[in-house]
């Protein structure tokens, strides 16, 4: 009844090939926005802002940029958590050796050099497929974070390359507080969560979507597979790249190399499975969901070990969360493989006919 | 020169250990197309249990005969409650799975049997043999001669099951095709179960020879990424490639660890030490760029 289109008649091709076709949709969009824009920052807390709020929008970016080469170009990856390293660093390597560069400049440098580094990762992806991939991507994951511990010029010669982010400041702004740093992310991250959405539905995303279902046959019709693979580990690179740069600058502060471990790898992959692959909703969903899971395993198991009165040890508890992780996320691919984004499809089919079923 | 022998011999040597974590990997992929990424956290759920099992009383062979039925138990399970849930589904999703299953042990192992590092006492020693000491110079440990002798049994006794005995044809039928098997009446989920018993049970082995060498503990569950390369260098669908790869990653990384650190030293400065962190996966990769299934991986044929 409410959530439909009917009536919504596209009179121009503008209207008819807009991103967010109903009407419904774009009012919800708006109102989401107001809400993330003006409504939060005027209500959460410093804790919300700086523990679940900023890794939440780093996260989903990160689960974007492997979701447009996983999900869309079917290429699968582990070494995401590198490519969020090399963003970092070369933020810091940007900021520090360049007098003056604008830090927004240098996030997009950040950026362009994650990218570079995934082409040059993303060559294999010519002649190699499938798991074989999977596992020669973890060579960039130990090799770049190696690089990072041992070559003391990009962490400008500190003690196992910590690297502290400078100060953040826009035309004479400083970023300081969790709200503002939060406002920044939050732009930039529907920047380019918007440039995405347009970009898998453009040429290069089609083509992206031909190299996934069937590469041989992609190339077949004309793509040319060099191309749309070197670009889908570019871009995909270039929004880790950021998202690291994001992670060092806007959330931590202080970062080492292995803090970029094969784990956070994995959490990403686990945001962009649980999520929905390839969809870019589903990255923000699933970065929502791998995110909030511990937490709430850290509230819910003591109150449970309390209702049935047993003697949980700190190291019981951290097992439990660890294995509970594990069992849900089997739970979840069993229940649901293709991620909450289906569920949130097959919600707005119903939305569609309700109250009415017929 | 010594030197380098002694380097190479211990390189390989080490290499076996790698091969028998592979073995694992292989086995499972081979017959029901799952890259089994828990493979490593299954060695350390193996080696653990025969500790935790040896602290409750049991002598040595009851709780090696205890740890199998409970790595079977646990294939078993494993395959009845996820992956036959998951048939059907993209391959990523089945391996996805198993890096779930891999938190899963991680967590339930240290949960039942502690979680602090202890020994495990097999009743070989970790020391040179004095024989090859005295007479060529060469440090050569006992244990990992042992070690290599063991995966070579292991993996003579399952070439012989694969290749004789009627479940063995079975298990080959279906690794081949799916569907054919089924419709030839091989019952796909008896051989699944089997599968993964057999694969508890090389995870055993592992287990042990790990645990013996290096203490039961939770970097076992690393074991996996050691294994990783030498699977994608033998390839995944091959069990003397899992046996060659392992040989080859493990004196070149060996090897590498000696000769290429002083060379970066000498070109940078600095520290360069802790290459066998990734250099077994580029030599790998450059690896794959000549051979992209492995040296012994099936050739992948595509089809429009």
């Amino acid at each position: 009844m409410l959530y439909r289109e009917a009536g919504q008649f596209k009179t121009s091709y503008a209207a008819d090939q807009q991103l967010f076709p109903i009407r419904q949709d774009r009012i919800g969009l708006i109102l989401l926005l107001a809400v993330a824009f003006l409504g939060v920052p005027m209500f959460a807390s410093e804790y919300w802002f700086s523990a679940i709020l900023i890794p939440f929008l780093i996260f989903a970016l990160a689960a974007l940029g492997l979701n447009i080469l996983t999900g869309y170009a079917g290429q699968l990856s582990l070494g995401t958590a590198a490519f969020m390293a090399v963003g970092a660093y070369a933020a810091y390597n940007f900021q520090l050796r360049v007098e003056g560069m604008p830090i927004l400049v240098s996030f997009i440098c950040a950026g362009l050099t994650a990218a570079g580094v995934g082409i040059l990762f993303g060559l294999p992806s010519l002649r190699i497929k499938g798991f074989y991939l999977a596992v020669a991507t973890l060579a960039a994951q130990f090799f770049i974070v190696w690089c990072l511990t041992k070559f003391p010029w990009l962490s400008n010669n500190s003690s196992s390359g910590v690297i502290s982010a400078q100060n953040i400041e826009i035309l004479g702004y400083a970023f300081d507080t969790p709200r503002d740093k939060y406002l920044l992310v939050l732009a930039i991250v529907v920047l380019l969560a918007l440039a995405a959405k347009n970009m898998v539905r453009s040429t290069t995303g089609r083509a992206w979507m031909a190299v996934r279902d069937m590469d041989v046959a992609a190339s077949v019709i004309g793509i040319r597979l060099m191309r749309t693979k070197l670009l889908a580990f570019a871009v995909s690179s270039f929004y880790c790249g950021v998202a690291g740069a994001l992670y060092a600058y806007c959330y931590l502060g202080s970062v080492e190399p292995d803090g970029f471990s094969l784990d956070m790898s994995f959490r990403i992959l686990f945001m962009v499975i649980i999520g929905g692959v390839g969809s870019i909703l589903g990255s923000f969903l699933g970065a929502a969901f791998i995110l909030l899971l511990p937490i709430f395993l850290d509230i819910a198991l003591p109150f449970f070990a309390g209702l049935f009165g047993l003697p949980f040890s700190s190291a019981t508890v951290s097992h439990i969360q660890i294995l509970v992780f594990g069992a849900l996320i089997m739970f979840f691919l069993i229940v649901e493989p293709h991620g909450l984004a289906r569920l949130w499809q097959i919600a707005k089919e119903k939305l569609r006919l309700w109250p009415f079923p017929h | 020169m010594e030197f380098f022998l002694e380097v190479l011999i211990g390189g390989l040597l080490s290499g076996v250990m790698y091969a028998l974590v592979a073995l694992g990997f292989v086995l499972i992929y081979k017959a029901s197309g799952v890259f089994n990424f828990a493979q490593g956290a299954m060695v350390y759920l193996a080696a653990l249990s025969v500790v935790g099992i040896m602290e409750w009383g049991a002598p040595l062979w009851l709780a090696v005969i205890l740890a199998f039925a409970i790595m079977t138990a646990f294939g078993i399970a494993t395959e009845k409650f996820v992956l036959r849930k998951l048939v059907n589904q993209p391959p990523i999703a089945l391996f996805m799975a198993t890096i779930g299953l891999t938190f899963f042990i991680e967590g339930l192992a240290p949960m039942i049997f502690g979680s602090d590092p202890r020994a495990l006492d097999i009743g070989i020693v970790d020391e040179p043999i004095p024989w090859i000491l005295d007479n060529w110079n060469m440090v050569i440990s006992k244990f990992d001669l042992i070690a290599a002798g063991v995966a070579a049994v292991l993996v003579t006794v399952l070439a012989l099951f694969f290749q004789y005995t009627r479940i063995g044809r079975a298990l080959r039928a279906v690794a081949d095709d799916h569907q054919a098997a089924l419709s030839i009446g091989i019952p796909l989920q008896h051989i699944w179960a089997i599968v993964w018993g057999v694969a508890g049970f090389v995870a055993l082995v592992a287990g042990m020879m790990w645990g013996a060498r290096n203490g039961v503990q939770f970097a076992l569950t690393f074991t996996a990424l050691k294994a990783l390369p030498v699977l994608i260098l033998g390839g995944f669908t091959s069990v003397p490639g899992a046996i060659v790869g392992g040989l080859i990653i493990g004196a070149s990384e060996k090897l590498a660890e000696i000769y290429i650190p002083p060379v970066m030293q000498d070109l940078f400065g600095g520290n360069f030490g802790g290459i066998e962190g990734w250099f077994p996966y580029v030599l790998a990769l450059l690896f794959l760029l000549v051979r992209p299934e492995g040296l012994f991986g099936e050739r992948h044929i595509d089809r429009v």
